[in-house]
């Protein structure tokens, strides 16, 4: 039995070589290219610079907003913050993000140990000459871990209730050591004494803001300056600076799906965002073998306007 | 003076590297003085401009390294600097995504110029990655909220232990040698490839051939 196939019929694309050419000075186009981008970032920049709003401090945020900045101590202490709770790659606290059961998150490891209560028990450890502090520092670590967790979440509870979430106005309760260990840490970054506390860790060069940016972060006073400068993360904040700049509108798909369902209402949306652009990405790379995508230019006929005059010339 | 008898016909790995790096483009098309009579658009302009673009962003990153870290919060002219980076690197995005929308409505994959098209998309994710950690070294507010939201990302993934957005020393060592010296590369690769196939011709212009 003998079947008979249809000739399969396929598009060659003409060499480019084989068509008449014109004189084309590819170097002087070049240069008038560079003379024109170097003039538009000139006249852009001298016109509307750019924008360098101050990075916040630990002081700036202690004086500022001192009751987030206790609460916020507190939290680490307690083992409550954002950080705290993070899991990979800070620590074990969870399972963290996951997509389509992967479990991308937890998979990268605790690449960056970090031990929450740390950052606040670590800058209070190298102060000198408080004699007070020294004593609630000792009572701390006479605590079982339990204790401790016990005692530093009862405060955090007693500060959410207290009026506008002021220590000094925290009903009297079983705290421990937590509230001196806070107000000795709210008085060392009123003072300053905060500043590269975090960053140097003991060495003289300090380089890697992690543990800083964390404290930060898990507090409500960064995302509060934020949010007040049109940068939260339902705000397309992503791609975005301070006043009126551009900032990153490449990233304008990325950003996009954070702001729409499912994404913006899931647990795992940073994942889930990620995944789909890695799929859109790959996507693009490889519209040439994809059927269907790769001829979309020519059903949507714009080549017809980019080669006009080749096309006038044929007829 | 002569190689001796006995050399002739043994090929070297120079010799190799020689013909392999001179045969990546025809005879004559690196820097050719004609192109075919169908390149008349403005769009081909964007191409060259991205380049362009790219010159200026590296150039002003050079000056901006050479005063430091943190030398344009202080300095009016680091800060002017920094704008000229700033905007050089908008006009290079602007550049090469007219670039790319323009060679995809040309399909400019066809006649085995699909790597062409693959090295330009991955120069395009290669470029949003180095502009990324520009803004996470800036050493201002911007720069810490955007850290500290990216984390979440890059830790969602399970990578944030090895690129950890919140370290500003490598983010900064990233922004100025690993992620330019990556766009570099894929650059060159591919204004090679587009020297070496040429300029894809129009669309419409083909042969219906059957296949063998």
């Amino acid at each position: 039995m003998s079947t008979t196939h249809a000739p399969r019929r396929q598009r060659h694309t003409p060499d480019s070589h084989d068509y008449p050419t014109r004189r084309y000075d590819l170097v002087k186009e070049f240069v008038i290219a560079l003379a024109i981008m170097t003039g538009l970032s000139l006249a852009l920049a001298g016109i509307f610079s750019s924008p360098d709003d101050k990075a916040i401090t630990m002081a700036g945020w202690a004086q500022g907003d001192p009751a987030d900045f206790v609460a916020t101590a507190t939290g680490e202490l307690a083992g409550t913050t954002t950080s705290a709770t993070y899991g990979a790659p800070y620590n074990h606290a969870s399972e963290g993000q996951s997509v389509l059961g992967l479990k991308l998150q937890k998979w990268g490891g605790v690449g960056i140990p970090i031990n929450s209560a740390d950052l606040v028990l670590q800058p209070l450890r190298a102060v000198t000459g408080d004699a007070g502090l020294v004593n609630a520092l000792h009572q701390w670590d006479a605590l079982s871990a339990d204790q401790q967790t016990t005692e530093a979440t009862a405060y955090a509870d007693a500060l959410a209730t207290a009026p506008d979430g002021d220590p000094a106005q925290v009903q009297r309760g079983s705290y421990g050591p937590v509230p001196a260990l806070t107000t000795s840490f709210l008085g060392l970054a009123s003072s300053g004494g905060l500043e590269g506390s975090l960053t140097s860790a003991g060495t003289f060069y300090g380089t890697d803001q992690t543990r800083a940016m964390l404290l930060l972060s898990d507090g409500a006073f960064l995302e509060d300056e934020a949010v007040a400068n049109q940068l939260g993360g339902d705000q397309w904040g992503m791609m975005n600076e301070v006043g009126n700049y551009p900032g990153q509108p490449w990233m304008w798909l990325y950003t996009f799906w954070y702001q729409v369902k499912p994404f913006s209402t899931s647990e795992n949306a940073d994942t889930q965002v990620w995944a789909l652009m890695m799929l859109l990405t790959v996507l693009l790379m490889l519209v040439p073998w994809i059927p269907g995508l790769r001829s979309i230019p020519r059903l949507i006929p714009v080549h017809r306007l980019i080669w006009r005059d080749h096309y006038r010339r044929r007829r | 003076m002569s190689a001796p008898a006995s050399d002739a016909g043994e090929r070297s790995w120079t010799s190799s590297v020689r013909d392999h790096v001179a045969g990546l483009v025809p005879e004559g098309q690196a820097l050719p003085d004609r192109q075919p009579a169908y390149v008349a658009s403005w769009i081909y302009v964007f191409g060259v401009a991205t380049l362009a673009a790219l010159v200026v962003v590296v150039a002003s990153g050079v000056v901006l390294a050479m005063g430091g870290a943190a030398w344009w919060h202080t300095s009016s002219l680091g800060h002017f600097m920094n704008s000229v980076h700033l905007w050089s690197v908008e006009l290079f995005f602007a550049a090469m995504v007219v670039h790319l929308w323009g060679k995809f409505w040309m399909a400019a994959w066809r006649g085995n110029r699909g790597l062409t098209w693959v090295t330009g998309v991955v120069s395009f994710v290669t470029s949003i990655g180095a502009a990324f950690t520009g803004y996470l070294v800036q050493s201002n507010f911007d720069s810490q909220w955007i850290s500290g939201e990216a984390k979440d990302g890059i830790n969602s993934i399970g990578v944030g232990g090895f690129f950890n957005v919140l370290n500003t020393g490598q983010m900064l060592l990233w922004h100025v040698t690993l992620l330019p010296l990556g766009v570099g590369i894929i650059a060159v690769m591919h204004v090679v490839l587009v020297r070496r196939h040429g300029v894809v011709p129009p669309l419409d212009d083909e042969r219906e051939e059957v296949a063998r």
